[in-house]
């Protein structure tokens, strides 16, 4: 009896609690987010915060400590610098590489998975271009070192023509990140072709234009968009990678591996450094925002 | 659109090219993990099963396995937690910056992971050097944790669009308290995506190498950590190899219990 009481007190309690929280909707939203909020505003932008404060600083040469004194020498150096300038130019390079590749291997294979293949089989295709994004990054940048690799698979299929595989180096790096990030690329344009309605496509053609025409003027204004978004992934990840690069790369640099190689001894710099891909990839998704591509993202 | 015969073979061709190029990269890690040669020349001399075996008792390998999935599960909980609870704000409360808190949620994959490493890197060692704590595999967790929250958010605030709370009103109407009307309405609707994001979380942090590169103290080594460091050296690439393959292997799996959970929110959103 004296437990029934105990449960039917506790329940009411509950109710209680319950009711109060159900009347205090301000009550209900500062307790769903007070944890949340101290974890990602607190911890994370809080150390961002930090970190670009600190590109400001400088690091005395003698004995490697931080001299907490507001300076803009770091941007100044990185400016001026040649061998940094050259680095930065090559990651955008590099980054814009990979993206064009991307599109343009992306495209045809999005038609086909979205429009030429049978209807029943499409779905399959799509889980087809999603397994290799669970595949684990660092196993399939280790597949392009073995393909890549002296005596590997490139060199073993380009030998009936007299040619050697591109060993590693630049061009290994690009291919590899394309590698990577093909599959976001393929996906946001498979979705816009398979939603392109199929009366649009026949009223070009009634009204006379023919597969290039309708193509140009039907397919590929509404299929843009997609292809921006899809663009944000491929130039933001590989303008952002570095463990690529010491893999495949050879001596390559790209700005990731100037960030890495600094933070030892010059944090300072390695901020001033890192705020490099940030603000790239801030002006690149304000561009891209032009064409409305964020939206669909 | 009417493609002519060229073009719907041109297309098949370059299609069929494009799948050969993302799955022979994949074949050719599990065949080369069967290759009794040292090196990564083609084709193998021949096929073995012997460095699976050694693999299998390589203890290295094995205890990095064992602290990914110990730093993977950590996170998952975390952001299971605090992923849902935004969603659950976001989706269910109207307030004053909240395109912001959804901007916020999303920063810590969009930047570059260099940036978020060197970022907690330094805040902890400020933070944690002068408590006399040294970096561990907690501070992994919460590396990961902070990356994590998002792919939970993103699939439990796109179920919650999809389900009205007229459901929970009725329940409530009926004379359930809102702690009952959650536990037997709310949470039922949100379990597949729940479980979706978990496993979206677990497949995330399991791979990350660059936020862990800058979290982990020291002897703490991730399976990705492992390779890495093993990779360039020539004695151990054969076990790299199996490893390697068996990551293969395994990256089935998450497709398939996403398609077996709901085909809509896992595989829709890796990111």
């Amino acid at each position: 009896m004296a437990t029934d009481a105990a449960t039917a007190a506790g329940r009411g309690t509950v109710r209680r609690l319950a009711g109060s929280l159900h009347r205090r909707p301000r009550l209900r939203l500062t307790l769903l987010l007070t944890a949340p909020l101290l974890w990602l505003a607190v911890l994370y932008l809080g150390s961002l915060a930090v970190l670009f404060v600190s590109a400001f600083w400088t690091t005395n040469s003698f004995t490697s400590q931080v001299v907490k004194v507001w300076s803009t020498d770091n941007f100044h150096e990185l400016l001026t610098t040649p061998v940094f300038r050259e680095v930065i130019l090559r990651s955008v390079v590099v980054a814009l590489a990979v993206t064009a590749l991307c599109v343009v291997i992306a495209f045809p294979v999005a038609f086909y998975t979205a429009r030429v293949a049978k209807p029943r089989w499409r779905p399959l295709l799509v889980v087809a271009i999603l397994t290799p994004l669970w595949a684990s990054y660092l196993v399939k940048v280790y597949a392009w070192r073995l393909i890549l690799s002296r005596g590997g698979l490139a060199d073993w299929m380009l030998a009936p023509f007299g040619l050697s595989g591109p060993g590693f180096g630049l061009p290994a790096t690009v291919l590899t990140l394309t590698y990577l990030w093909l599959p976001y690329m393929i996906l946001p344009i498979h979705t816009a072709l398979a939603q392109l309605p199929a009366g649009l496509l026949d009223a070009s053609a009634d009204l006379g234009a023919r597969a290039e025409r309708t193509f140009c003027s039907v397919v590929l204004p509404t299929v843009l968009p997609s292809v921006a978004a899809g663009s944000v992934f491929t130039f933001s990840l590989s303008l952002g990678d570095y463990i690529t690069v010491q893999i495949v790369g050879g001596k390559t640099q790209l700005i990731g591996n100037l960030v890495y190689s600094n933070i030892d001894l010059n944090l300072p710099m390695a901020a001033a450094l890192g705020t490099v891909p940030v603000v790239v990839i801030v002006l690149y998704l304000l561009a891209i925002r032009r064409t409305g591509a964020l939206n669909s993202l | 659109m009417h493609l002519s015969r060229t073009a719907r073979i041109a297309l098949r061709v370059g299609a069929g090219l494009g799948f050969a190029v993302i799955y022979v990269p994949l074949l050719l890690v599990l065949v080369n993990s069967l290759s009794p040669d040292r090196s990564a020349s083609w084709p193998p001399p021949g096929l073995t099963g012997h460095w699976w075996s050694v693999a299998v008792h390589n203890s290295g390998a094995r205890q990095a396995l064992w602290v990914s999935v110990k730093a993977g599960l950590g996170a998952t909980a975390i952001a299971l937690v605090l992923g849902t609870l935004i969603a659950f704000a976001v989706a269910r409360h109207r307030f004053f910056g909240r395109d912001t808190v959804s901007f916020v949620v999303v920063l810590p994959i969009a930047l570059p992971g260099i940036v978020t490493g060197i970022a907690l890197n330094s805040a902890f060692s400020t933070v944690l050097q002068p408590l006399g704590v040294g970096l561990g595999l907690f501070t992994v967790v919460i590396g990961h944790a902070t990356f994590c929250i998002v792919v939970v958010f993103n699939n439990v605030v796109a179920r919650l669009r999809r389900t009205t709370a007229s459901y929970e009103e009725a329940a409530m109407d009926l004379g359930a308290s809102s702690f009952r009307a959650f536990a037997d309405v709310t949470f039922p609707l949100v379990r597949s995506a729940l479980l979706a994001g978990a496993l979206l979380a677990f497949a995330l942090s399991f791979d990350e190498i660059v936020v862990t590169t800058f979290t982990a103290g020291p002897g703490i080594e991730t399976l990705p950590i492992w390779i890495f460091d093993n990779m360039t050296r020539p004695q151990q690439a054969p076990v790299v190899n199996v490893v390697a393959a068996v990551l293969v292997l395994l990256s089935v799996l998450p497709i398939y219990v996403a398609q077996r959970l709901s085909g809509d929110t896992a595989t829709s959103s890796r990111v």
